[in-house]
């Protein structure tokens, strides 16, 4: 479908970041309950349970019903918090995860300009040259919500559960910027449309030029590699240490009630939602049809099917894999993850170098040196 | 419209928004007697100089800023505050001594150091604030040509500063670990 510049008297290049605010925050918020009641009945088929079945047909009211009781529970303060800090918490955990969107792309649309010529214009709020660098720093960010609510809670529980939060995702955010870093050296550009452009085309005419099947199988390290790393960031299980109720209470968000409480659940959603766009759009080729046959269907259909096969992927191994011990999660990062991510960063260094013919100064050697060394001096702290 | 107004435009008023926020982060980073609250407050310093980054169309810096300084250093600083358990604000009292009256006097020579260049270098601090000057400025791909460029002394820089960080991360390693 091809739109004109021009629709009355709006100028549709300029009313795409708009349209693509609105469709972001809709998405990420509106789908937050429906993630809900997905991962409560497909959890259900995976334990042979009934999941809900009371409120609506199948339980589909079943999120609403609960936001809604959130809604009007009474907001407990415990005594002596830390006041500021306490109501800070929960918004330092849903602002960033919101934000992190903004730099996603989600789709493409033709639009005919005034000229005539058919430009293909990415939906994406910031076309914003360090796209993925803009989404490593917000994402790190939100580990201060976290961190903060733990501590402002007074309550050991709570303060145990920030600090394994804080540990873990550190301990994780390298070999994620190592597996993301791969990604940048097989497409040569921070740019996430660049990346997601750089995915077109297909090998033999089937098989799709996506990252994750790049470079003989590097692709695919790198890939399970960020994957497993986002599930840490994100604090799901096999990780979700700092929540593990056998241990913890309820982790960090022992002590937070009512709307807080359901700020954290929807921060903790759109993350996984977050994290999920950056693997569709980084290793899975974004709005980038799987085979040639099927372009008719439209890039936002194709992003949204990818990202909530990540979903499911999410509640698969929830239902699955037992939770890690706290070491075993420290040595897998740190002993396993971090040195295959530096050896799959070399080769894939390497493979690139010996692919692309020799010139003076190359920009994306450059680029990648300058992103290599940055994560160096981060791996620093 | 006037010349006086003219300089009024919305890229003034939002370095002056955010360097409001700035200083004032900074000095409450000082005078609050919480330290947690105190490492907040620089968290957000170092977003208002991301920003003030950002509006200058130095996009690298600007994320690099975030990342390094508020996601992983003072992510760090929070965690051995909360481990030290030194939250609470009785914790940090200090002594007086030489240290208020020596942080006058340098704030005075600062002070007079910024009103100097402001007065010296003015139209050549316009010039270089002006981001058209260079095409692609502030991106990745610029900062990457530039500091790769032979021609250019950036080079030799870079890598001493990528050594040095290098020997930090050693020098740490062998501190924490003594048998390895």
């Amino acid at each position: 479908m091809i739109i004109p510049q021009h629709l009355g008297p709006i100028d549709m290049v300029a009313v795409i970041p708009y349209i693509a605010i609105i469709c972001v925050l809709a998405f990420v918020l509106l789908l937050v309950p429906g993630l809900v009641w997905i991962e409560r009945v497909v959890m259900a088929l995976m334990q042979d349970r009934l999941g809900p079945n009371r409120v609506g047909p199948r339980g589909l009211l079943q999120s609403i019903a609960d936001g809604v009781k959130l809604f009007f529970k009474e907001d407990i303060l415990p005594a002596n918090v830390d006041k500021m800090v306490y109501y800070l918490a929960p918004i330092l955990v849903i602002v960033p995860a919101l934000a992190a969107g903004a730099a996603i792309p989600f789709s493409i649309v033709k639009i005919r300009l005034d000229s005539g010529a058919v430009e293909p214009i990415p939906m994406v709020v910031g076309n914003v040259n360090v796209g993925i660098l803009f989404i490593l720093a917000l994402t790190s960010l939100q580990v201060y919500g976290i961190v903060l609510a733990g501590w402002a809670s007074n309550n050991k529980y709570s303060l145990i559960g920030g600090l394994r939060s804080s540990a873990q995702v550190i301990s994780y955010e390298l070999a994620m910027s190592l597996a993301i870093l791969c990604g940048v050296f097989i497409c040569h550009s921070l740019n996430l449309v660049d990346i997601v452009n750089h995915q077109g085309g297909y090998w033999f005419g089937f098989i799709p030029k996506w990252n994750v099947f790049q470079f003989y199988g590097l692709g695919a390290v790198a890939t399970i590699i960020y994957l497993i790393a986002m599930t840490a960031e994100t604090n799901r299980a096999p990780f979700d240490l700092p929540e593990a109720e056998s241990e913890l209470v309820a982790g960090f968000h022992t002590e937070y009630s009512s709307m807080k409480f359901a700020i954290f659940f929807m921060g903790e959603y759109a993350s996984m939602l977050v994290v999920s766009g950056i693997a569709t759009a980084l290793w899975f080729g974004g709005w980038q049809p799987l085979f040639p046959f099927l372009a008719f269907i439209p890039g936002w259909i194709w992003f949204i099917g990818k990202l909530m096969t990540f979903i499911m992927i999410y509640i698969w191994v929830r239902t699955t894999l037992p939770r890690l011990r706290y070491d075993a999660l420290m040595s897998l990062g740190w002993k396993k993850l971090l040195p295959i991510a530096l050896v799959v960063l070399f080769l894939v260094a390497l493979v690139d170098t010996l692919q692309t013919p020799s010139q003076p100064v190359g920009s994306h050697i450059a680029q990648g040196h300058l992103a290599a060394s940055m994560v160096i001096g981060e791996s620093q702290r | 419209m006037g010349r006086g107004l003219a300089i009024l435009n919305w890229s003034l008023i939002g370095f002056w928004i955010m360097a409001i926020i700035s200083v004032c982060s900074a000095v409450l980073m000082i005078a609050n007697k919480n330290p947690v609250r105190s490492a907040l407050f620089l968290v957000l310093g170092f977003m208002m100089q991301a920003l003030l980054y950002l509006s200058m169309s130095a996009q690298f810096i600007a994320a690099v800023q975030i990342i390094v300084y508020a996601g992983a250093i003072m992510v760090l600083f929070l965690f051995v505050i909360m481990l030290l358990n030194i939250g609470s604000p009785e914790a940090l009292k200090e002594r007086g001594g030489l240290q208020a009256p020596a942080a006058v006097v340098l704030a005075i020579v600062f002070l007079l150091l910024l009103a100097g260049v402001g007065a010296l270098g003015g139209s050549q601090i316009n010039h270089l604030m002006n981001p058209s000057v260079i095409p692609n400025y502030g991106t990745v791909d610029a900062i990457g040509k530039t500091i790769f460029d032979p021609s250019k002394p950036w080079l030799f820089p870079f890598e001493a500063t990528s050594i040095l960080l290098l020997i930090g991360v050693v020098g740490a390693i062998t501190l924490a670990k003594r048998r390895l």
